[in-house]
């Protein structure tokens, strides 16, 4: 165990944990987050997806003492219920997901890509988005819900 | 931090707020009534007395609604459309009704939420629909003696009840019964709100759950945190059927966070501190396993389910198929074969149980929260009286995914170790003893006759099936009950009886094309009078269960397909074809609605020019739902890769509740169906199943080129309201087979399509 540092949305937290620890069972665990979730914990399916120094990662396979001091948002640090975010505001509009298990991981991954490429063709937003994973097959209102986000944003 | 009390908690405040804590708790004695006002699912007596309107419903002294149902939210959307219904029939915003849902403490037992069974249960003439009508019935009478107006001059909005003419005469619901209880008995007579007066329903009212799903404060069942709370993993056998040969316990002794090491039976897990020391402490725990008896070869399993005993059945029986078919001009045959495939819900199945002493609760995602309170007892050797569960979202199922067995997992290791234990299933332990959806292998033979006519249609089919959903009795029908000692249901090999009416088609067995004739009375959707529908269900190796559309998507494949083969071999067209062997007006009409917003071109097929489009159609276990489809695709020959380029869906579902959900449900079914026709197969090799993950098992990720999905909404008054979850997902992969047909000239007949058998049916193309 060793004393690490975390910034997560904007809070600051000191943790005495092993730093080999993914840092998914840190945040849902011991921070109490929603939004991260365990979907597979093989970094395969975006579930667990955060967003650390402006990128999107798999929490699920990210030992914790590898984020250290960086700031990490999750989906509840990206808007509130009554403030949400533009990405998350355009979801809510289309009416974008069944259970809602996925939609963090495909919110965070679909905000990282677009904020690196604003423009990105239909063809690169699909390579952006080729290893999120949705069951419920809600990817027609998800993929609106994003390119609605992405020309407003433009 | 955000820890909460156990939702227990949070409920009493809420019922105690709103001053309406009045659940009807009853003596064992009206068992017959019970059973008339329950839906056709196996449901049991319980506490919650479902005859008496307070079961179902109580007024708030702020004049809040909370409506109590037995069937939950997946993310099917039937949260919401619960809160419509309750909304319109007591004339109150959605916004002030309240639904506590599944909980067996104070709902009532409304068996599994499944099968699209909620709508025609909880919407038409019973239940929670019936309820809430005997309610505003109730409101208007009281509101009728304290007014001293007759009811006919009174009518009710916003939750007040007024005087026609009279705006100075009003009392709200609170006022009338406030925090007290109605003490009447649900009324079958009480009058629903006409289709045609219907304000809230039938309206695109927004999911109540979308902007916590969408902020990512939405709980689900994986963040249930309860004090105390310990995390448990648990270590399933290496293959199938092994048995634990030896625990090591010393081989973790030591670890950080351990807590306990459980076995029972076969049954192993651990109990830690935390998640990841449970996730360490598992994958490290020494277990020696028997071999176990070895698997049949995938490679010819079909072939091996034909030779099995089996358990037969006839469900129709002209007696005259073999004579049509020597007299007939041509005669044709086809095998179509369906895998097993899963549910693989995004997130693994994840429970908490507190079990303290002889007492326990159960904080599940399961489907069926009076049956697994049963299941629980019976692992835990308690009466089913002393557990309560707790309905609380889990991912997206689609059936019988890990719900049910990761919920008698919690309640073991909880029970070992006194203190409540979450536990969330690896993905591997998920996907390799989930109960799987039904393979099949269906052999089709038509006679068709000189004008082109089918004159006989004769269909044979082969499934395997263990354990399913566990109901009250079976706990050995999902994996932790088998491990504890329980006994899987396994069909029991019997020759076929001679059919018995009236047709039973809950699983689609029998072709539409069929007029479904026993003893005389003809109760199918089609023209086919010479007809012969047999089964054979084989023990399967491994645990299988209802799977969203379970055997009538097998099934419908076959048929559809089949049905597409006979059309091109008499070149007629396709859409013109069904049409003409189908009696069912609802049916044809989905059909010729799909067709025209397809802009569909009446030709036979093939037109083998690359592109294709192929039509498919079901009318959802017999009854209930009726859905046709248009597939537009292209095909790569070189590669046997197949781009869809566009689904036209037309649907007739009865009255619609929420015609933005039911699109939701359309596109969802119809891209999931794609998915299970393009890509999806359980796999095996000679002891475990090897696919165990997101690599081996293959999803249509988001970034696929998805298609364009449109949704033809018939909205039928005048008719039960029927359910819509499974209705597009029945007839994808018929009609994607039919448009590659359409595209190519070459018949794939085994599901998934996979470019390599896309290939070789090329290849094979006459």
């Amino acid at each position: 165990m060793s004393e690490i540092a975390l910034n997560v949305n904007g809070r600051s937290h000191r943790l005495d944990v092993d730093p080999a620890t993914p840092l998914l069972y840190v945040l849902s665990d011991d921070l109490g987050l929603n939004g991260p979730k365990l979907g597979c914990g093989l970094g395969q399916c975006g579930a667990c997806t955060v967003i650390v120094r402006g990128r999107a990662v798999r929490s699920c396979v990210t030992p914790i003492g590898t984020v250290a001091g960086a700031e990490i948002t999750t989906l509840e640090g990206l808007g509130t219920a009554e403030k949400p975010h533009p990405l998350q505001q355009a979801f809510i509009d289309e009416q974008a997901a069944q259970c809602g298990f996925c939609l963090n991981g495909v919110i965070l991954t679909a905000k990282a890509f677009l904020d690196q490429k604003p423009k990105a063709t239909e063809a690169e937003l699909q390579q952006g988005l080729a290893s999120v994973l949705c069951r419920c097959f809600t990817h027609v209102r998800m993929l609106r819900a994003i390119k609605k986000y992405q020309e407003k944003r433009v | 931090m955000t820890t909460r009390m156990p939702t227990a908690v949070d409920r009493r405040a809420f019922l105690q707020m709103s001053g309406a804590l009045v659940v009807s708790f009853s003596a064992a004695s009206i068992l017959d009534a019970a059973d008339v006002v329950q839906g056709p699912f196996d449901t049991r007596r319980s506490h919650v007395d479902p005859t008496q309107l307070d079961s179902w419903l109580a007024v708030g002294a702020d004049g809040g609604v909370t409506a109590y149902t037995g069937k939950c939210e997946f993310g099917q959307g039937m949260y919401t459309a619960q809160i419509q219904l309750v909304a319109e029939e007591l004339s109150v915003p959605v916004s002030r009704v309240k639904l506590i849902q599944c909980d067996t403490s104070i709902c009532p037992d409304q068996g599994t939420t499944s099968g699209s069974q909620s709508t025609p249960t909880n919407f038409n003439e019973r239940n929670l629909a019936q309820a809430a009508a005997t309610a505003r019935e109730a409101l208007l009478r009281l509101a009728s003696q304290r007014l001293g107006v007759p009811v006919d001059r009174l009518s009710a909005s916003d939750g007040v009840v007024g005087v026609k003419g009279d705006a100075g005469k009003r009392v709200s619901y609170g006022e009338l019964v406030g925090g007290k209880r109605f003490d009447v008995t649900v009324n079958a007579h009480a009058p629903r709100t006409a289709v045609a007066d219907w304000k809230v329903m039938g309206t695109p009212v927004p999911r109540v759950d979308m902007t916590e799903m969408a902020t990512g404060t939405f709980e689900f069942v994986h963040n249930v945190r309860v004090p105390g709370m310990l995390h448990g993993r648990v270590v399933r056998p290496a293959s199938v059927g092994a048995a634990v040969a030896s625990v090591d316990e010393a081989s973790v002794r030591g670890m950080p966070g351990l807590v306990k090491v459980v076995v029972r039976k076969n049954f192993v897990g651990v109990v830690c501190e935390k998640q990841w020391q449970a996730i360490q402490a598992a994958a490290k725990l020494k277990v020696v396993w028997t071999a176990g008896p070895g698997l049949p070869a995938q490679h010819d399993f079909y072939d091996h389910l034909r030779k099995q005993p089996a358990r037969d059945a006839a469900v129709v029986d002209s007696k005259d198929v073999d004579q049509k078919m020597t007299a007939a001009s041509s005669v044709l045959k086809a095998t179509y074969q369906h895998p097993y495939q899963m549910h693989g819900s995004m997130g693994t199945s994840c429970a908490v149980a507190d079990v303290q002493g002889n007492k326990a609760t159960v904080w599940s995602p399961t489907q069926s929260a009076y049956p697994t309170r049963s299941g629980v007892a019976a692992v835990l050797g308690i009466p089913p009286d002393n557990v309560r569960v707790i309905y609380v979202r889990g991912s997206g199922c689609y059936g019988i995914n890990g719900a049910d067995t990761v919920s008698y997992d919690a309640a073991l290791l909880s029970h070992a170790v006194g203190k409540p234990v979450r536990i969330q299933l690896s993905r591997q332990d998920e996907m390799a003893w989930e109960n799987y959806g039904f393979a099949y292998v269906i052999d089709q033979r038509a006679a068709v006759d000189r004008s082109g006519t089918i004159a006989a249609w004769d269909y044979e089919s082969w499934s395997p099936s263990l354990g399913g959903r566990p109901g009250y009795d079976q706990p050995g029908n999902v994996v932790t009950g088998m491990l504890v000692g329980f006994e899987p249901a396994a069909p029991a090999p019997r020759a076929a009886g001679a059919p018995r009416g009236p047709l039973r088609n809950g699983s689609n067995a029998v072709p539409s094309y069929l007029a479904g004739c026993i003893d005389g009375s003809c109760n199918g959707a089609g023209t086919i009078k010479s007809e012969r529908v047999v089964t054979h269900t084989i023990a399967s190796p491994f645990f299988t269960g209802p799977l969203r559309s379970p055997a009538r998507l097998q099934n419908t494949f076959a048929h559809e397909c089949f049905l597409d083969e006979i059309a091109a071999h008499v070149k007629a067209d396709p859409v013109e074809y069904r049409v003409r062997h189908l009696s069912d007006p609802r049916l044809r009409e989905v059909v010729q609605a799909a067709a025209k917003a397809a802009k569909w071109q009446p030709r036979p097929s093939p037109q083998r020019t690359g592109s294709g489009r192929g039509i498919a159609c079901v009318a959802y276990e017999g009854d209930n739902g009726y859905v046709a489809m248009v597939a537009d695709v292209d095909v790569d020959q070189s590669s046997g890769r197949i781009r869809v380029r566009k689904l036209v869906v037309a649907q007739d579902c009865g009255p619609i509740t929420n015609p933005d959900g039911m699109k939701n449900q359309i596109e969802g079914g119809a891209l999931q169906g794609l998915s299970r026709a393009l890509g999806e197969e359980v796999t095996w090799d000679e002891r475990k199943v090897t696919s165990i993950d997101w690599r081996t098992y293959h999803s249509l990720p988001l970034g696929f080129d998805v298609p364009e999905v449109e949704s033809v909404l018939i909205n039928r008054n005048g008719v039960e309201a029927s359910g819509a979850g499974e209705t597009a997902i029945t007839i994808v992969a018929a009609a994607v087979g039919n448009a590659v047909f359409d595209a190519t000239g070459a018949r794939i007949r085994e599901v998934p399509f996979t470019p390599e058998r896309i290939v070789a049916a090329l290849r094979a193309r006459s």
